[in-house]
């Protein structure tokens, strides 16, 4: 890869950035949460096209329209549990791009051997050909995933996190596994998050930084921390607004979690949430914070512990329960699009929603006073759009989010919380949702605030719990908050090796 | 190994199920038929038993790649309404004329897959502009109900076979070996069930996805036109009726649901609709030997639809996360 480079709207996902992978080796890639590692390996897996650059492949320039286009071309790609189709068998699915034919058919027996012989290439015997993905565990399904890709025959292959829903066992063998494809002369590209696992497997690594490949070397000539220091090494993206002396409280606080569990997710999370404060979730991707969130929100199913509002016991059965008066609770969700707004109606209906029921009175809308409060949250959070009439489709990403979070100030929301709020939005509307956030803090809101920018926790809270594998590693509180700490905790590498 | 037929089972559950409701049902009615099971009562059952089998098979293939056709029952009316002026004289032109009946059918269904493909326009809107069109264009060729059919071809396959068997059970068996096995065990038939069952797993796994969903669309639109030409070698005529065209697709699609297809795609198999075609048919009929009024039947066979759709969500009661509900 030379010098490729990717732009999603306004944001560089990826610049001039360099890779070079040889045969016979294990080649990780490293870099911190929208690094560009996975806008890079979507591009070598053919699923999107750089802007720049090109790609060579045994020195011939080489471009993919499609991801069957880079399979042909020997390039296979194991995403998180992204291309197995649920309703098809496990034979099928391993065959599924070219099925063994006879007289135009399927030959189902020929499909068996080649599915059983794939399973047993990943160690994965006890796996059944015959049966239904959707019926298998997620640990099941990654190394059925893993077995597709081997069944393909690559020379190149590729695996982002592929190690992350497996058993401690599968890992093992899949080591094994990898390290029988090295010496059978594959190229393998190797993205993970757990530093022993790259010790362990790695002949090169190459560091990725703000979309720039930042430092290529051979495994084991660089500690953790260097490592770690190369994975920082970006400019300050926004200014943060000063954040208030802690003073200690004797009430209760606002929120309180004790031992909160539900399926493997989540394991025994307690947590306090007082007003006035803003609490970071950081860690890795995927670590169980959305999760969180949603529990807290009431949106799943037999969680197990305790939830406290105000020092009083309580359940909510769900996001209506939740923004209750007494209890006052807003998420502001991710996925602004799906989740957060109905695109083609208007922005005053989409703020109205979640406060329409106190602008009611026995059950109509008070248009008059909608109206006010709706133009009051566009003065305040300066929502750039001609009127409140425009459907909310036709706003830019960023005031599109700031509806989203104005939505659920119409109810004034007493405890906050927000997932990734600032995700693809630009830097000068990051900075007033900055700023606003502190300005309720300081209004008396409690603030739960999940980020996947590292920078945006360091600047915005005054404690940052860091979530490892569904449950809180580690708590880092006022001065402790460096990007450093965030990441080596995110990462589990010993506090000590880094200090 | 020895816990394959476990897997199989697993597999083939829901055309077993449908199978075996069948049955049950039938076994009933024939048994208490007031002239017993003679080979007449056979031959009208399975007329028209195998008229809405055949419009279930067509829902099918396009419910699998999750999409569904709202036009199938209105592509039946064209066929019956274009039969009923084209399959008349000698053999030969006979034969020309049903040829020509099953290449408007199949055009019909590759207007609808290549809107639905390349307009990305959902299917469900698509087919009911389409079949509006079709039903236009089935007018235009018979404002008034007649025409005429080839009454030999008619009598032949409406008729009984040496022995006793419907003719007609015997070209529902022909279709399902010249349209749906070949469909189901080649490549193309697997990408539309994976398709149906996660188009972006699909598209990841380099599977052709838009040849899938045409060849669906375009076996709907033919087998619409065979079950139109049934009709037309039913009645000796060709109707432009809205009506009909409106209860063909709305039971194909309880036919469907009933056989064990499921509406979100992927999975269940034509086989499965067969058989909830028959189930459907059998509800009425069943009403019929009971000395029940004729106004019941909707509401029974409503109520085993229902009960149907219950069994098929029963898995929402194991829903850990509320989200997954709406997805």
């Amino acid at each position: 890869m030379q010098a490729v480079s990717k732009r999603y709207g306004g944001v560089h996902a990826l610049q001039r950035a360099e890779l070079t992978v040889e045969a016979g080796r294990i080649h990780a890639v490293l870099g911190e949460n929208g690094a560009g590692k996975s806008t890079l390996i979507k591009i070598m897996a053919g699923v999107v096209a750089p802007d720049e650059g090109r790609m060579l492949l045994d020195g011939q320039p080489v471009t993919f329209a499609s991801p069957a286009a880079a399979n042909a071309a020997g390039i296979v790609c194991i995403f998180q549990e992204l291309s197995l189709i649920p309703d098809l068998s496990v034979a099928d699915n391993i065959a599924i791009s070219n099925p063994p034919r006879r007289f135009a058919l399927i030959d189902r027996k020929a499909q068996r051997r080649m599915a059983e012989e794939a399973l047993a290439r990943a160690g994965a015997e006890d796996i059944h050909p015959m049966a239904l993905v959707k019926d298998l565990s997620l640990s099941r399904r990654q190394m059925v995933e893993i077995a597709k890709a081997l069944g393909r025959r690559p020379r190149i292959l590729i695996l982002d996190e592929a190690t992350s829903a497996l058993t401690a066992a599968d890992v093992t063998k899949i080591y094994a596994v990898l390290k029988r494809l090295r010496a059978e002369g594959l190229a393998l590209v190797y993205i993970s998050h757990r530093m022993h696992e790259i010790t362990e497997l790695a002949d090169e690594c190459t560091v990725f930084c703000n979309g720039r490949s930042v430092a290529s070397y051979a495994a084991g000539t660089k500690s953790d921390n260097e490592v770690v220091e190369l994975m920082i090494g970006r400019e300050y993206s926004g200014v943060f607004p000063a954040k208030p002396q802690r003073v200690a409280s004797t009430s209760p606080p606002r929120l309180e979690l004790r031992r909160l569990g539900w399926t493997d997710r989540l394991h025994d999370i307690s947590l306090q949430l007082r007003a006035g404060e803003v609490v970071g979730l950081g860690g890795l991707d995927g670590q169980g914070q959305r999760e969180l969130l949603l529990a807290l929100f009431g949106v799943l199913r037999g969680t197990t512990g305790e939830l406290l509002v105000d020092g009083r016991p309580v359940t909510l059965s769900g996001p209506h329960a939740a923004k209750q008066a007494a209890i006052g609770m807003a998420l502001i969700p991710e996925d602004r699009k799906t989740e957060g707004l109905m695109l083609p109606m208007s922005v005053g209906d989409n703020l109205g929603f979640a406060a329409l029921g106190r602008l009611s009175r026995w059950g109509i809308v008070d248009r008059a006073a909608e109206r006010a409060a709706v133009d009051r949250i566009v003065r305040l959070l300066a929502v750039r759009c001609d009127g409140s009439g425009v459907p909310a489709g036709s706003l830019s990403g960023g005031n599109q989010q700031k509806l989203v979070i104005g939505k659920w100030l119409m109810m004034a929301p007493r405890i906050i919380l927000l997932n990734d709020p600032t995700r693809g939005i630009d830097v000068g509307t990051k900075q007033e949702i900055y700023q606003l956030l502190r300005r309720l803090a300081d209004e008396g809101a409690a603030i739960l605030f999940y980020s996947t920018d590292y920078d945006e926790l360091v600047g915005c809270c005054d404690r940052v719990l860091v979530m490892l594998e569904g449950a809180i590693h580690r708590e880092l509180v006022g001065a402790e908050i460096t990007e450093r700490a965030l990441i080596s905790s995110a990462l589990n590498i010993g506090a000590e090796a880094v200090a | 190994m020895t816990d394959d037929w476990r897997y199989r089972l697993r597999e083939h559950k829901a055309t077993l199920l449908a199978f075996a409701a069948f049955v049950v049902m039938f076994t009933i009615y024939a048994a208490n038929h007031p002239a017993g099971l003679n080979a007449n009562v056979a031959t009208t059952a399975a007329n028209k038993g195998v008229l809405l089998a055949i419009v279930a098979m067509a829902q099918t293939l396009v419910v699998l790649t999750a999409g569904i056709d709202l036009s199938v029952g209105m592509v039946l009316v064209l066929a019956n309404c274009l039969a009923s002026a084209i399959v008349v004289g000698s053999p030969l032109m006979t034969a020309l004329g049903v040829l020509g009946v099953l290449a408007t059918g199949a055009l019909c269904g590759a207007i609808n897959g290549l809107i639905v493909i390349y307009g990305r326009l959902q299917p469900i809107v698509t087919t009911i502009a389409t079949g509006a069109m079709f039903y236009g264009a089935a007018l235009a060729l018979r404002r008034v109900p007649g025409g005429d059919v080839n009454s030999g071809l008619a009598d032949a396959l409406t008729g009984q076979l040496p022995g006793g068997v419907p003719a007609s059970l015997a070209l529902l068996l022909g279709l399902v070996l010249i349209i749906w096995l070949p469909f189901r065990r080649s490549a193309i038939g697997r990408a539309a069930y994976a398709v149906g069952s996660s188009e972006v797993a699909a598209y990841m796994s380099g599977v052709p996805i838009r040849r899938a969903k045409f060849l669906a669309y375009l076996l709907s639109g033919l087998l619409a036109s065979v079950a139109g030409l049934f009709v037309t070698f039913i009645t000796y005529s060709g109707e432009a009726s809205a009506a009909n065209g409106s209860t063909y697709t709305l039971y194909s699609i309880a036919a469907v649901v009933l056989g064990g297809v499921s509406l979100f795609g992927g999975s269940g198999s034509a086989v499965g609709a067969i058989f909830g075609a028959l189930m459907f048919r059998t509800i009425g009929d069943l009403l019929f030997v009971f000395n029940l009024e004729p106004l019941w039947q909707p509401l029974f066979q409503g109520l085993v639809l229902f009960a149907a759709i219950c069994l098929g969500s029963a898995r929402l009661l194991r829903v850990r996360n509320r989200l997954d509900l709406y997805a």
